[in-house]
């Protein structure tokens, strides 16, 4: 490996760690330097992103992990700071490096106490990559609970609370919401991890080496059936697991923009990813027994979000269920363990993490502009912002999955792989993406297309910030729409890899 | 019988630097009055930091027996050492600006402070009943008056008068139970108590060890025996509050830990599942109190309550990694507790409260203040990148190695439940209307403390290792015994 290649993934876990240092240290009153080290720091992290993606190889060696790196860190206890991607975790690296130069963009909007909330959006992104780059389950859970912790304070301190008609949503509702939630959730994961580490009983935390050990018989299948719930509900949760999704729409609405678009788009995915990497690879004959139930968790999420969806009208709401619909297709797409079904659900989990962000990014705008997210209210945009009306059309032509963007090849991937083993799900989970056309249809109808009305006439249109924000977005989005092969070589072999385990 | 009073250095130092102390205050001339506190601080912390220094260099690994196993000198006891003069320095350094505003007799306050070190220290050395007895006393006596100390406090007062009474009957109980062991087995040295101690004792073996565990759970407020903690906690002077949260718990668990391993080993069958409920009863009696607590230092004594019963659980486990895991757990909860502990106090000074509510919008009055009280009430909660985080995953794990699976699982959900008081505080300091404006401004000497203590804590939180391995040497000592 070459001096890059040794050291890329530690410096995407270092250079946001880096930054938030810098960052504590600089003047709060110089807003123009700290929104510059934000933002040059975003986009350092997208090209360390994508030079990971580069110099991933994904030829016929793509099955194995790749960039490997390990440091002895706390021999007693058999835990190494030990990093390394495969073919799932490098399209994750991938999605973090756009959404998280996107987020940095944003955030750059917001005038009160710049600083703090880039430290913060710092470490959260720190956590985000060592979750998707690390091997070793103790700093998997380590930098899990790290991306989590921020949350609430960007949520109570920069969020938004809702009005309904009898009652208010506070900010502060949302972010203890949200943060206990998947807190009391990761209790499950830290057990299940104290679990397997006493079962194994050769004192390594190391992914590698227990997945060869499951391999190996190492785990009594009642021991994975006992173990399996609480690593798919601990990490399901996060990845918005009906019925343990309720934090996710008010942690969602509560949130800034940029903090939503890094929640949605990149957080949620930690869940979906750790049922992967922990579940399946560690607890195969586990994930066989519990796939039904994830199967049809899975389908419900799909179901359950669309419909309430389709019975929202705050914007942000709309999404916010709208995401726990989508990551019903990942869950889905898991539950298949088919190679077509989880490739699927790994481009879902990509795909639905930029289309969210971008979501985010104009209900965002819209709301900073119009002061409401009411979509009875707000009427006929297109006339006066074509460059808001044109993005979100985008986003939610990928969010319906139609052909061209790359919603469409993910959801496909997943239906096929579903129809082949749970075919009755696999029809349901098609009339939720048919909800889906119904409310985005109609949200873009009224909302853009719909009558003109005068109030909203004097709304200035996306700025140069949220136009580039949008283009870093929609630039993968039409790419992997209609020439997914680089992504889909890459996700295919490495899903290939961790569906060997659960078959041989 | 031939004895190397080298090995007593940081003992003979101390007792000299608490006398130094007084002499100094009395020889005082009138015209340095003023000066008075400054003098008599810094000379107990150059004394305490001598020790620290002393007790760090001597790490080596003989294991030394003085006066036919009455104290050990061994790496245990060595880390020990260096442990508790650092916090008796840290504490010297947040009474400083404390002191000079409330208290008019400097100079027996920080020879009490030398003293208790000095108590402590004696503790982690002890290899015979008697000895500890007398070391706890030390300790014991030097709190209850420095407790006492803030005069014209009712709070002070009634605090002080409940913990003598109570800690009398404690003291009463252990020594009984001390002279109940003598009495039946006839030794009361550690290695010689060994053999009497197994699967088959007679009645008055169990009473003898019962009373003893007590009188020492009274001191580490263990569950039953914790119903002083708080109101004590919230009504001493606030750097005595630290010395009694880090301090006497850390050298009580010394003892302890020596204790069982030694002379209890063969015994763990039958203490293992009592003293296992009691660590599950004090963290869930902690953990749920605490969430009711409106004063920030009851908050934190509950806290410290619950923090007892997590350090319980790796030592009723008494395997290698779990003591290692105690310690390891006791010094990055003393960075995470003092820092926590500094914040109050230099809140204090300013506001003059000490009410979770006084802490709204203390992000926009000193944001430094409020970052360091965060990150220590997350390490408390056991948040990464802190050193919460490392220490009580090495402390479950451990435990569950152990065969206590049940147990790390209880003290797994207490953790995440205890989350939620943490961040009501951090709710008031970030998002709560600060009720007055004007910055909480912090003097020099306590914002270079603020710093090393948050230092420690992100320190140990992120790079335990020379830390776990100085603490993997001084357990080998309890190897050979379990």
């Amino acid at each position: 490996m070459s001096y890059p290649e040794r050291h890329i993934l530690e410096t995407l876990i270092y250079l946001p760690m880096l930054a938030a240092v810098v960052l504590v240290f600089l003047p709060g009153a110089n807003r123009a330097l700290i929104r510059a080290v934000g933002i040059v720091t975003g986009a350092l992290l997208l090209v360390g992103s994508i030079y990971t993606f580069a110099a991933f190889d994904y030829g016929a060696g793509s099955a194995t992990f790749q960039l490997l790196r390990t440091y002895p860190w706390l021999e007693q206890l058999g835990i190494d700071f030990r990093l390394g991607v495969d073919g799932i975790a490098v399209p994750m690296v991938l999605l973090t490096g756009i959404v998280s130069f996107a987020a940095t963009i944003i955030a750059a909007n917001r005038d009160e106490d710049p600083k703090s909330y880039y430290v913060l959006l710092f470490l959260l992104i720190a956590g985000v990559y060592g979750t998707f780059v690390s091997l070793d389950l103790f700093f998997l859970f380590f930098f899990y609970e790290l991306a989590i912790v921020p949350m609430y304070m960007l949520i109570g301190i920069w969020g938004s609370s809702t009005t309904f008609k009898d009652f208010v949503r506070t900010k502060e509702y949302g972010a203890l919401k949200l943060v206990l939630m998947i807190v009391a959730a990761s209790v499950l994961v830290w057990i299940a991890i104290i679990v397997i580490y006493v079962e194994d009983g050769s004192r390594t935390f190391n992914i590698i080496a227990l997945a060869a050990s499951a391999q190996d018989g190492g785990f009594s299948e009642g021991f994975q059936r006992a173990v399996f719930p609480l690593v798919m509900i601990g990490f399901g949760l996060l990845a918005g697991m009906w019925p343990f999704h309720t934090w996710s729409p008010d942690g969602h609405v509560a949130a800034p923009t940029s903090v939503s678009m890094l929640h949605a788009g990149v957080l949620m995915k930690l869940g979906a990813f750790g049922i992967i990497r922990v579940g399946m690879t560690i607890l195969p004959s586990g994930m066989e027994d519990w796939a039904l139930a994830l199967f049809i968790l899975g389908t419900i999420n799909v179901i359950y979000g669309s419909i309430s969806a389709l019975a929202q009208h705050d914007l942000k709401y709309i999404i916010g269920y709208s995401s726990v619909s989508h990551m019903g297709y990942v869950l889905m797409g898991i539950a298949t363990m088919e190679t077509l079904g989880v490739t699927g659900a790994t481009l879902q989990m990509f795909s639905h993490g930029i289309m969210t962000a971008l979501f985010f990014v104009i209900a965002g705008a819209i709301y900073e502009r119009a002061h409401t997210r009411d979509t009875l209210i707000l009427n006929g945009l297109a006339s006066r912002m074509g460059w808001t009306t044109a993005f979100f059309l985008i986003a939610g032509l990928t969010s319906l999955g139609l052909p061209g963007f790359s919603g469409f090849i993910a959801e496909l991937l997943v239906f096929i792989g579903a129809f082949r083993t749970e075919p009755i799900l696999g029809a349901l989970g098609v009339l939720g993406a048919a909800i889906t056309a119904v409310y985005i249809l109609r949200l873009v109808a009224r909302m853009f297309f719909g009558q003109r009305d005068r109030k909203w006439d004097d709304m200035p249109d996306l700025g140069f910030k949220e136009i580039v924000a949008s283009g870093v977005l929609v630039i993968p989005i039409i790419f992997v729409g209609v020439y997914p092969a680089p992504l889909l070589d890459v996700i295919r072999p490495g899903v290939a890899a961790v569906l060997a385990g659960l078959g041989g | 019988m031939n004895v190397d009073f080298t090995l007593l250095i940081p003992e003979f130092i101390l007792a000299g630097v608490g006398l130094l102390v007084l002499l100094v205050d009395m020889v005082l001339p009138t015209r340095w009055e003023h000066r008075r506190n400054a003098v008599t601080a810094t000379t107990a912390a150059v004394g305490l930091a001598a020790v620290f220094a002393v007790a760090l260099v001597t790490q080596t690994d003989t294991r030394t027996f003085l006066y036919d196993r009455l104290l050990y000198v061994d790496r245990y006891s060595l880390l020990f050492k260096a442990l508790f003069t650092g916090i008796g320095f840290a504490v010297v350094l947040m009474s400083v600006d404390y002191v000079g505003r409330k208290m008019s007799h400097p100079g027996e306050y920080y020879a009490l402070v030398v003293f208790a070190v000095l108590g402590a220290d004696l503790m982690a050395s002890s290899g015979e009943l008697l000895t500890a007895f007398i070391s706890i006393e030390l300790l014991s006596f030097s709190l209850y008056v420095l407790v006492a100390l803030a005069r014209g406090d009712r709070r002070s007062a009634e605090a002080s008068t409940k913990y003598i009474l109570l800690g009398a009957i404690s003291s009463a109980v252990m020594l009984y139970g001390i002279s109940l062991l003598y009495g039946a087995i006839g030794a009361t040295a550690f290695s010689a108590m060994t053999p009497h101690l197994g699967a088959i004792m007679p009645l008055t073996v169990i009473l003898g060890l019962v009373m003893f565990v007590a009188g020492l759970a009274f001191k580490l407020s263990i569950a039953p025996f914790h119903l002083w903690a708080p109101d004590v906690y919230e009504g001493s002077p606030t750097p005595i509050t630290a010395l009694i949260a880090v301090l006497s718990k850390a050298a009580a668990f010394a003892l302890l830990l020596r204790f069982l391993a030694e002379a209890a080993p063969n015994a763990v069958g039958e203490w293992q599942l009592p003293l296992a409920i009691l660590a599950a009863l004090t963290m869930t009696v902690g953990t749920l109190t605490a969430l009711a607590q409106t004063n920030i230092k009851r908050l934190l004594a509950y806290s410290s309550i619950a923090q007892v019963g997590f350090v319980l659980v790796g030592v009723v486990a008494l395997s290698e990694a779990a003591a290692n895991a105690v310690l390891l757990h006791l010094v990055g909860y003393a960075f995470t507790n003092m820092a926590a502990f500094m914040v109050v106090i230099a809140v204090e000074a300013r506001t003059g409260k000490e009410e979770v509510a006084d802490y709204a919008g203390l992000a926009s009055r000193n944001p430094f203040l409020a970052m360091v009280m965060t990150a220590s009430l997350f390490s408390l909660a056991g948040l990464p990148i802190f050193a919460g985080f490392i220490t009580k995953f090495y402390l479950f794990t451990a435990a569950s190695d152990a065969g206590l699976l049940w147990l790390a699982a209880i003290a797994i959900v207490n953790s995440v439940i205890s989350l939620y008081y943490y961040l009501r505080v951090v709710r008031e300091m970030y998002i709560g209307e600060p009720g007055e404006s004007g910055r909480v401004p912090v003097p020099l000497l306590g914002m270079t403390v603020l710093w090393l203590l948050f230092a420690g804590t992100v320190a140990v939180g992120v790079y335990p290792g020379p830390l776990v391995d100085a603490v993997d040497a001084a357990t080998d000592v309890l190897t050979p015994f379990i």
